[in-house]
């Protein structure tokens, strides 16, 4: 049974928490994007994708999900883990030696959960394509989500496999863009501006919906619902999701100073203060 | 010494084609991937039998390497094909995060590697690829050396889990080891025994190796040859059981001298066997446009260049 609006809000706010901990304790990783993509992840685990249980490489006959911009790895791994995948406990691991839970994400020391290492900018939606394109072949109904940066939209091969999906009908496949308008030297538009994704999307021939209150629970849902059923009819999915970086702690967001640094001490106590413990901390 | 005739002249990517064509048949997991190159990777037939599993990708080779990791996932054993320039410099940070760390059963399939590429000059003859895929945590590294070894190593990849990089020429080529030869990867070829020195060939510098072992013997030297189709896993125990005998070495291969097998085998002495080594390799530099066998004879990879090394390395001894 899906969890509720009150669930899928304690698992959020749980989430954040996890998120802030983990950047805190070994004083680096990547909160802002992280914090943006919360509430994303929990309804996507949580209420979008059909799972199976337990995790094997292959996939086959369930929902897969690839993260492409693999520095948002806290939010990841907290998702995985409070969706059963690995021990909530091993969250506390994050990025120290010997661990599963390496800086960026990868398959390399057996988490369960991941399918593909991801850091390196620019490589989640090929994967995705070509799992795509694998389940057609396995007669497997089921449909491939990816997530990008938009900042990582400034990679080549992006392009190449926008072009691709649309000219070969890779129409089991929702790629969403978390639209925050930051990176790491400013804002998109400020680094290298990109005009309209909508339009340049749409130009490529996917079809193109826009999410524009992409930390809203319940208009993730709607949205990305809108989007399932939209698949299946020839063109890849696009969802522009407009997130806010850094959002439920109030001095992180609106700015990206917060792309790649941690909390310090008083820090993360402001932060863990507005976001008081619904499940308990790992 | 044993005899191998050439049974027909003809080029290694033949072989590759004729190798898919056989997996198409008895594996159906097996897939192709392809960046505009269907006539020069020899996939027409994999392609005209099985359509549905052959991705004509366009020229996107970054976004080919990525499908193709995708593919694995869900059971497929991908194929890809294009140049061997662009299968491993142009991409390589896609093999190495997508393909090599996230260990994905990718095979990377490079026709035109090296000198004999010919005409289209530096731009595409890549000398740098063997050391580019050794480099990689988990690659298997494979150079073969005429049409049948390229069909059965192509056959004997579906088999082997695990990213792995095949690489073979352009050229029409002598056409020497048995149709029937086992391919073990990893395994290397005793083709001459001999005593006073051991050529360790790979790819098209095979057939030089036993040209010029033909040649020494007339000078009244003893040349051991041994066909090592892989690079890495390298076959240590088939080198240092040959240089038991002989006691010096020439490694040989269509190759900068910085980063091929020539570089892998001195590893493996220094470890185990200090012996005198001799390089037949491009000496550090870039190719340029001519004629294969211009090529070939211009930058020092033919069977006089082999007789040369030989003796040389003997003197050192």
């Amino acid at each position: 049974m899906k969890p509720n609006t009150q669930q899928l809000n304690d698992l959020t706010i749980q989430v954040r928490r996890d998120i802030l901990r983990m950047v805190h304790a070994v004083n680096s990783g990547h909160p802002g994007g992280s914090l943006g993509c919360t509430e994303f992840l929990v309804a996507l685990y949580q209420n979008l994708m059909e799972r199976k249980e337990g995790f094997d490489m292959d996939g086959i006959g369930e929902d897969l999900f690839f993260l492409s911009n693999g520095h948002i790895s806290p939010v990841f791994y907290s998702v995985l883990a409070r969706s059963g995948y690995f021990p909530v406990a091993e969250l506390a691991t994050f990025r120290l030696i010997n661990c599963r839970l390496q800086g960026h994400p990868t398959t390399h020391d057996g988490l369960p959960g991941i399918r593909m290492a991801s850091g390196s900018l620019g490589q989640g939606l090929s994967v995705g394509i070509g799992a795509a394109q694998a389940k057609k072949l396995n007669n497997d109904k089921h449909l491939v989500y990816t997530l990008h940066g938009d900042g990582e939209l400034q990679e080549g091969q992006n392009w190449e496999a926008i072009m691709y999906a649309s000219a070969k009908k890779v129409d089991n496949l929702i790629a969403t863009v978390d639209l925050n308008g930051k990176q790491i030297d400013g804002t998109t538009d400020e680094v290298l501006c990109m005009g309209s994704l909508k339009a340049k999307f749409e130009a490529f021939d996917w079809d193109v919906l826009e999410i524009k209150e992409g930390n809203n629970l319940e208009a993730i849902i709607a949205g990305m619902n809108d989007a399932k059923s939209r698949t299946g009819k020839g063109k890849p999915v696009c969802v522009l999701l407009h997130t806010e970086m850094g959002n439920g702690v109030d001095f992180m967001m609106h700015t990206h100073a917060w792309h790649g640094k941690a909390p310090n001490d008083a820090q993360l106590e402001q932060a863990l203060s507005q976001n008081t413990s619904t499940l308990a901390d790992y | 010494m044993k005899k191998y005739t050439n049974t027909g002249s003809k080029d290694t990517r033949s072989g590759f084609g004729a190798g898919m064509t056989e997996l198409g048949q008895k594996n159906e997991n097996v897939v192709a991937l392809c960046a505009d190159l269907i006539g020069s990777l020899k996939f027409d037939d994999f392609k005209k039998n099985h359509p549905e599993r052959f991705f004509q990708i366009g020229i996107a080779e970054a976004n080919m390497i990525g499908i193709a990791a995708g593919l694995t996932i869900g059971g497929k054993i991908p194929f890809t094909g294009t140049f061997a320039s662009f299968s491993t410099g142009r991409v390589y940070d896609q093999i190495r995060q997508s393909v090599a760390y996230s260990d994905k059963n990718v095979k990377i399939c490079a026709s035109h590697a090296g000198l004999t590429l010919g005409e289209d000059g530096a731009t595409h003859q890549i000398l740098e690829d063997i050391g580019l895929m050794k480099m990689l945590p988990g690659m298997t590294v494979i150079n073969t050396c005429d049409y049948n070894q390229t069909k059965a190593a192509t056959i004997a990849l579906a088999d082997h889990h695990g990213p792995a990089y095949l690489r073979f020429g352009r050229p029409v080529v002598p056409n020497f080891m048995p149709a029937d030869e086992p391919f073990v990867i990893g395994k290397a070829i005793l083709l001459n025994e001999g005593t006073d020195v051991t050529i360790v060939a790979t790819g098209h510098l095979v057939w030089e190796a036993l040209v010029a072992a033909e040649a020494l013997e007339a000078k009244g030297i003893s040349a051991e040859v041994i066909n090592i189709h892989t690079i890495k896993p390298l076959d240590e125990e088939a080198i240092l059981k040959s240089l038991a005998k002989t006691k010096c070495i020439v490694t040989a291969e269509e190759h900068n001298i910085l980063g091929g097998l020539g570089e892998s085998v001195s590893r493996v002495l220094a470890l185990h066997h200090p012996a005198p080594q001799e390089f037949v390799a491009v000496n550090d530099s870039f190719g340029e446009s001519g004629t294969p066998e211009q090529l070939m004879e211009k930058y020092k990879l033919n069977n006089q260049a082999i007789v040369a090394a030989a003796e040389k390395v003997i003197k050192r001894k």
